[in-house]
């Protein structure tokens, strides 16, 4: 074994190969926002704001037939061990493009012509897995914000460890680790709505962290129903049932 | 925003009615079987001021790629390894719908996932271009300018750099007391391995291999994978704004490996006299 998960299959942060970070989401934590939701994923800590569907600004951006969605993901500077400078950086602007076109098509874009939704995701700090746990926390947002939608977003990376696949990777292990696949999946649509890979994977290796990847996006599904229960209904209710 | 500004390429509807009718029979506007590409021509070392460069047209999609070299100071986190830029514009010249400016977002995108599949790939092994570690190492600077856009940036981009890399010349340069010095001499790139870029998009239930902007504009959504050699994949980027299921992307991984296997020696053939 390598030196990223022991002779007991237990990985440097004590988790086991299939078990995802402590996760811990609330919903409405900011009181100007339409929508919004402050997430712990591991060590990320990420708020976000969902303002619209409002006018849109500039003028000229407005569709005829359906709402223009915006993304934003944008890290602190100080969210990371050495000072990131606040301008948007290359990474980030990716990092938003994906992450709206993540979260489109669980949207219903349609039912508002003629307007914007602003989705603000920002990284307060930052561990392995922030675009995943901003996807996860934007799509809690929207729901709060009382946006149409299909299905919400979960999302949640897996990768290859030690040459073992493993979910949910930390900030060492992709790093260390030689594969990393951020995965976002409409849950009840059974539908992937982002999927990056860098790293190098076998065909049948692919299979297996794209597998394992939607696993672990059903168990955040779980904690994203539980957050938004919790806040419109009061009481942490059996989630099961739901479904 | 540019998901706004790409709305504004009008594909009547009547066009956009015909392509779904045509590809329900399993047949393209162009008359193309599904996963098969547009003619591939590479031209290398068009640039002669450049250490490498690479011509690549792909039907209509133009794209050149030109490498510079010079030394640099490695990452802090990196001291035994080169550097890789990858930088990419669609140059104004390249569509009615091009503006001039800094990259937008498609533009960055574009860059780095084609930098993704050349860095995960290690086709250039970047141990081999450290001078003295921790101080100097070769910077390999790679810029993109499209020059006419047709569809398929990514898979041409790709090619073209990975063409750019195969036929490079570097000077090679050697550290006498601790100075570094430039021996007159001209050495290849180190090259692990050669990645193929394969993008597929689907329309409906349909996913077609190579698209053109008139398919692009149709497309609901988009994948990119670059494989390696060994057939092992090494860099995915999923777009668009729809969405896949498992076993679209399981066929997207098939098609990729296989297409890969036919677009390598395509570009080794290409790049050998280089």
């Amino acid at each position: 074994m390598g030196k990223l998960i022991n002779e007991q299959g237990i990985r440097t942060d004590g988790r086991r190969v299939d078990e995802l970070r402590p996760i811990k989401i609330e919903v409405g934590v900011l009181k100007n926002a339409d929508g919004s939701s402050y997430i712990e994923f591991g060590k990320n800590k990420i708020v976000v704001a969902v303002y619209g569907p409002k006018e849109v600004h500039p003028k000229h951006m407005a569709l005829p037939d359906r709402s223009v969605l915006r993304c934003r993901y944008h890290m602190s500077p100080f969210s990371v061990e050495e000072r990131k400078n606040p301008a948007p950086s290359r990474r980030e602007i990716e990092i938003s493009k994906v992450t709206r076109e993540a979260l489109e098509p669980a949207l219903m874009l349609d039912d508002y012509p003629r307007t914007a939704i602003d989705v603000y995701i920002e990284v307060l700090q930052a561990d392995g897995g922030s675009r995943c746990a901003g996807i996860t926390a934007a799509s809690v947002a929207l729901a709060d914000a009382g946006v149409n939608m299909k299905d919400l977003v979960a999302s949640c990376a897996a990768g290859k460890v030690d040459d073992t696949i493993v979910l949910d990777i930390n900030d060492e292990e992709d790093k260390e680790g030689q594969a990393d696949m951020p995965l976002a999946l409409l849950p009840n649509l059974n539908q992937i709505t982002l999927m990056q890979m860098d790293g190098i994977l076998a065909k049948d290796e692919y299979k297996k962290c794209l597998d394992t990847a939607i696993e672990g996006c059903k168990k955040v599904y779980q904690l994203q129903k539980e957050a938004l229960m919790k806040k419109y209904f009061g009481t942490e209710i059996e989630v099961g049932n739901l479904a | 925003m540019s998901s706004a500004r790409k709305s504004n390429m009008i594909v009547e509807h009547l066009r956009r009615a015909q392509m779904k009718e045509l590809l329900a029979e399993r047949k393209r506007l162009d008359g193309r079987g599904l996963t098969e590409s547009r003619p591939i021509k590479i031209e290398t070392n068009v640039i002669k001021k450049a250490n490498g460069s690479a011509l690549v047209t792909l039907g209509n999609t133009q794209v050149i790629a030109g490498i510079k070299v010079q030394t640099d100071e490695p990452y802090e986190e990196l001291p035994d390894k080169g550097l890789l830029i990858c930088n990419a514009e669609v140059l104004p010249l390249a569509s009615a719908y091009a503006e001039p400016g800094p990259p937008d977002e498609d533009a960055i995108e574009l860059a780095r996932v084609v930098d993704r599949g050349i860095r995960e790939s290690e086709m250039i092994d970047l141990k081999k271009l450290v001078l003295i570690e921790g101080q100097k190492v070769y910077a390999v600077f790679i810029d993109v300018g499209v020059l006419n856009v047709d569809g398929n940036l990514f898979d041409a981009t790709s090619y073209a750099v990975v063409s750019a890399l195969l036929t490079a010349k570097l000077p090679k340069l050697e550290v006498k007391d601790g100075k570094i010095v430039d021996t007159g001499k001209l050495m290849p790139a180190p090259i692990k391995t050669v990645p193929v870029s394969v993008t597929m998009v689907r329309i409906g239930d349909t996913l077609i291999a190579d698209p053109t902007s008139e398919e692009e504009a149709c497309m609901d959504a988009r994948v990119t994978m670059t494989t390696d050699a060994d057939g092992h994949v090494c860099a995915v980027q999923k777009g668009g704004t729809g969405a896949f299921t498992v076993e679209q992307i399981h066929h997207v991984v098939e098609t990729a490996i296989s297409k890969g296997e036919e677009i390598r020696p395509i570009i080794k053939k290409a790049t050998e006299s280089g």
